[in-house]
C-alpha cells in the first residue's frame, strides 16, 4: 500500500493499511455557502501506522480544523477520510471513539472530578452497562486496568485522588492524555500539546509521545506551533499554508530555510541540533 | 525507537502482562482514597440517604399545629390497615391529619425538592456551569408564566392525572430554555457572568408578564396566584400525588440513565463527541426533559428557588462529582431539604404560614452569595 515516499515508516508494518488516509478533503465553515473561503482545500496525505506526524503552519492556516476533520468533529464538504482501512463515514461515533482519541486544547475544568474519574471517562466508548443498570453501572476491572496503565504511562498515578480543578497546566495535560489513552485507541490526535507549558513539562510531553509510539505502536498526529518540537519528535512534518498542503516529508526535507520562507514568509536560521543532527530553527537577529 | 516486532495495536492484554500484579492493589487504594466511585460506596451513600429520607418524612409529618407522637402514628397506621377496628376517635383524628393533610404534603414536597435538585444537576452539567439552576436561569419563571396563562384562561383546575397545567408549564419552561440554549450554543459554554445576566434579564421579562396577568385577573384569584408564585406547597389529594409521582419518577429515571453521559459532557462538547456521544441529540433530549420536569413541579408548587443550585453544589462537595452518585444523592437530599424547609414554613410562624419559596431563598441565597464571592476559582 505504501509508496516509496514513506521514508520514515516503521519497518515491519509496510503491508498494513495506513492508519489515516486523507483524500482530496475540502472543508469550509458555513457548509454549502458558495462564497465562503475554503478552510481546508483539496488536502491529501496518509499517516502510516506507528508514525508521528506533525502538522505545522502559520496562524489561521487551518491546522486545528484539519485535526478536527481527522477526529470526525468536523465533516468534510468533499473528499474522503479513511481510518485503519475504514471510510470514516461508515463508522459510528462509538466505533470511531474506539479507534481514535483526541486531546483538544485545554479547557478549564469546572467540576472537581478526581484525576482517576476523569481518566475513566475515556472508557465511555467501551462501557457495556445496559439500560437496566439505570446509569449506575460501575467501572469494570478492564476499565480500571486500562485507566491504571494509561496513568502509569503519563505518570499521574500519584495524583489519582486529586480534583482536576486544582491541577497545574502540565499535570492537567498529562491527565487529558491519560484519558485519551484509556480509550485504547490506535490513533492519538493532539492539538498543541505543549502550549503554555514550561520547558520541563514540554520535555515530559514530548518524551511521552515518543514512548507511546514505541511501546503502544500508537499513531500520533499533533498540531504544533513549535517547529523545533516538530523537527525533534515527528517522523514526518506536514506544512499547511492557507488551507492547502504545502509540503510534507521528513524534518530534513521540510524544516529548511527555503521551505519556511515559502510557508511562513520570513527568513529564519536553520542549523543542526547538536545531539540529534535534526534541523533546528532559530530566529535571526533583526536587521540593523 | 522503532522496534521490529509487530504488536497488535492497542491490544490491552499483550501490553498489560506484568502489570496485572499491580492492578488489584491500585484499585483497592483508589476505592479507599475516594479516587473512584465504587459500587460499594454508591450503595452505602444511597442507602444511608434513603434511610435518612424516611426518618425526615416521618418526623416532619409529626410536626405541625397538632404535634403527633409515635403512638398517634401507630394508632393511625393500625386504623389505616384495619378500618373499623379503631378503638378511639383520637386515632381517627390523627389518621385524618396524617394521611389526608401532612403525609401527602410532605411527600409532594419530597418529589418537588428531588426534581428541582435533579434538574439543577442536569443543567449544571449541560451548561458546564456549577451555578446553573432552573430558578436563576428563568426556566421556572417560564414554566410559571405558562401555568399562569393556563390559569388565566381558566383551564388550571383539572386533575393532575390529566396533566394540563404541567404541559403549559412545560411549554413556558421550554421557551425559556431554548433562549438559554441558543446563548450557550453561540459561545460554546456560558461564562458565569453572562449566564447570571441572561437569567436576570429573562426573569425580569417573564416576571413582568406574570405581573401583568395577575393585575388583570379578578382579585380573589390573583391572591391565590401570588401565593402560588412565591412557591408554596399544599396538601394534594392522593390521586394528584400519585399522578405527579408517576410523572416525576419516569423523568428522574431517564436522568439517572444519562448519568455517565452527563459525566462526559462536563468535559466539553467536542471531547464528548470524540468519545462517541451524539451531543446535539443528547443535549436536546436532556433540555426537553429538564423543561418537562420543571414545568411539572412549578405547576404544583410555584417558583421555589435555589434548591436546584444549592443542593447539587453541597452534595458535590461532600461526595464528589460523578453523576452516577451525584444525581440520585441530590434527588434524595433535595427532597429532604424541601421537606424540612416546608416544615419550617408551616410551623415557624404558626398559625401563619410563610411560602416555602421564602425559606429556601433565605437558606439558599446566602450560600449562592458565598459561592459567588469567595469561591470564584470553582466556576470561571
Amino acid at each position: 500500500m505504501q509508496t516509496q515516499s514513506s521514508l520514515e515508516c516503521t519497518p515491519g508494518q509496510s503491508s498494513a493499511d495506513p492508519a489515516i488516509a486523507v483524500k482530496d478533503v475540502s472543508f469550509r465553515y458555513g457548509t454549502g455557502q458558495a462564497g465562503r473561503p475554503w478552510t481546508i482545500e483539496r488536502v491529501s496525505f496518509y499517516v502510516a501506522a506507528g508514525e508521528v506526524l506533525g502538522i505545522v503552519g502559520p496562524n489561521g492556516s487551518g491546522k486545528s480544523s484539519l485535526l478536527k476533520l481527522l477526529a470526525g468533529l468536523l465533516r468534510p464538504e468533499s473528499g474522503r477520510i479513511g481510518l485503519m482501512g475504514h471510510a470514516s463515514t461508515d463508522l459510528s461515533p462509538i466505533a470511531v471513539a474506539k479507534i481514535l482519541a483526541v486531546v483538544l486544547q485545554e479547557q478549564a475544568q469546572i467540576f472537581p472530578f478526581t484525576v482517576a474519574e476523569t481518566v475513566l471517562m475515556g472508557r465511555f466508548p467501551h462501557r457495556q452497562a445496559g439500560w437496566w443498570s439505570l446509569g449506575g453501572g460501575a467501572d469494570t476491572a478492564r476499565d480500571l486496568a486500562s485507566a491504571q496503565r494509561a496513568m502509569a504511562e503519563t505518570d499521574v498515578v500519584s495524583l489519582a485522588d486529586r480534583p482536576v480543578s486544582e491541577l497545574s497546566g502540565g499535570e492537567l495535560q498529562r491527565v487529558m492524555i491519560a484519558r485519551a489513552l484509556a480509550q485504547e485507541p490506535a490513533i492519538l490526535l493532539l492539538d498543541e500539546p505543549t502550549a503554555f507549558l514550561d520547558i520541563n513539562h514540554q520535555l515530559d510531553i514530548c518524551g511521552l509521545i515518543s514512548r507511546l509510539r514505541d511501546e503502544r505502536q500508537l499513531t500520533v498526529v499533533l498540531v504544533s506551533h513549535d517547529l523545533n518540537l516538530a523537527s525533534q519528535y515527528c517522523d514526518r512534518v506536514l506544512m499547511l499554508k492557507a488551507g492547502r498542503l504545502s509540503h510534507i516529508g521528513s524534518p530534513a526535507e521540510t524544516i529548511r530555510p527555503d521551505v519556511l520562507q515559502t510557508v511562513y514568509g520570513c527568513n529564519v536560521v536553520v542549523d543542526a541540533h547538536p545531539q540529534t543532527g535534526k534541523p533546528r530553527v532559530t530566529m535571526p537577529m533583526s536587521r540593523p | 525507537m522503532p522496534n521490529g516486532h509487530v504488536a497488535p495495536i492497542a491490544s490491552a492484554t499483550g501490553a498489560m502482562d506484568g502489570r496485572d500484579s499491580v492492578g488489584q492493589p491500585a484499585e483497592n487504594e483508589w476505592s479507599r482514597s475516594g479516587a473512584i466511585l465504587t459500587r460499594r460506596r454508591r450503595f452505602l451513600v444511597l442507602s444511608g440517604l434513603l434511610a435518612a429520607s424516611v426518618v425526615v418524612i416521618v418526623l416532619c409529618s409529626s410536626f405541625g399545629a397538632a404535634a403527633l407522637t409515635g403512638s398517634d402514628w401507630l394508632a393511625a397506621l393500625r386504623e389505616l390497615a384495619t378500618p373499623g377496628h379503631g378503638d378511639s376517635a383520637a386515632a381517627g383524628t390523627a389518621g385524618v391529619i396524617l394521611f389526608q393533610l401532612r403525609v401527602p404534603r410532605v411527600l409532594m414536597g419530597f418529589l418537588v425538592g428531588g426534581v428541582l435538585a435533579a434538574v439543577g444537576v442536569t443543567l449544571q452539567a449541560l451548561l458546564r456551569n456549577a451555578l446553573a439552576d432552573p430558578y436563576v436561569l428563568g426556566v421556572s419563571s417560564g414554566a410559571a408564566l405558562g401555568a399562569a396563562v393556563a390559569m388565566l384562561l381558566g383551564i388550571g383546575a383539572t386533575s393532575m392525572l390529566v396533566p394540563i397545567l404541567p404541559l403549559w408549564g412545560f411549554a413556558g419552561g421550554l421557551i425559556a430554555l431554548v433562549l438559554i440554549y441558543r446563548m450557550a450554543q453561540s459561545h460554546g459554554r456560558l461564562p458565569i457572568h453572562s449566564l447570571l445576566l441572561a437569567g436576570v434579564i429573562l426573569n425580569a421579562i417573564l416576571t413582568a408578564v406574570i405581573m401583568f396577568i395577575t393585575s388583570i385577573m379578578e382579585p380573589a384569584r390573583s391572591a391565590g396566584l401570588m401565593a402560588w408564585l412565591m412557591g408554596s406547597l399544599t396538601a394534594p389529594g392522593w390521586t394528584g400525588l400519585m399522578g405527579t409521582a408517576l410523572y416525576v419518577i419516569v423523568g428522574i429515571t431517564f436522568l439517572l440513565y444519562h448519568a455517565p453521559v452527563l459525566n462526559v459532557l462536563t468535559q466539553g462538547e467536542e471531547t464528548a463527541r470524540s468519545l462517541g456521544i451524539d451531543t446535539e441529540r443528547t443535549k436536546k433530549r436532556l433540555y426537553a426533559l429538564t423543561a418537562l420536569l420543571t414545568g411539572a413541579v412549578v405547576s404544583v408548587s410555584g417558583m421555589i428557588g435555589f434548591v436546584g443550585m444549592v443542593i447539587p453544589h453541597a452534595v458535590r462537595m461532600a461526595i464528589g462529582s460523578d453523576h452516577r452518585l451525584l444525581m440520585p444523592a441530590s434527588v434524595l437530599v433535595g427532597g429532604m431539604f424541601l421537606v424540612v424547609s416546608d416544615t419550617v414554613a408551616r410551623t415557624a410562624f404558626a398559625p401563619a404560614e410563610i411560602p416555602v419559596g421564602v425559606v429556601t431563598a433565605l437558606a439558599g441565597g446566602p450560600f449562592f452569595l458565598y459561592l459567588l464571592l469567595w469561591r470564584k476559582d470553582r466556576m470561571v
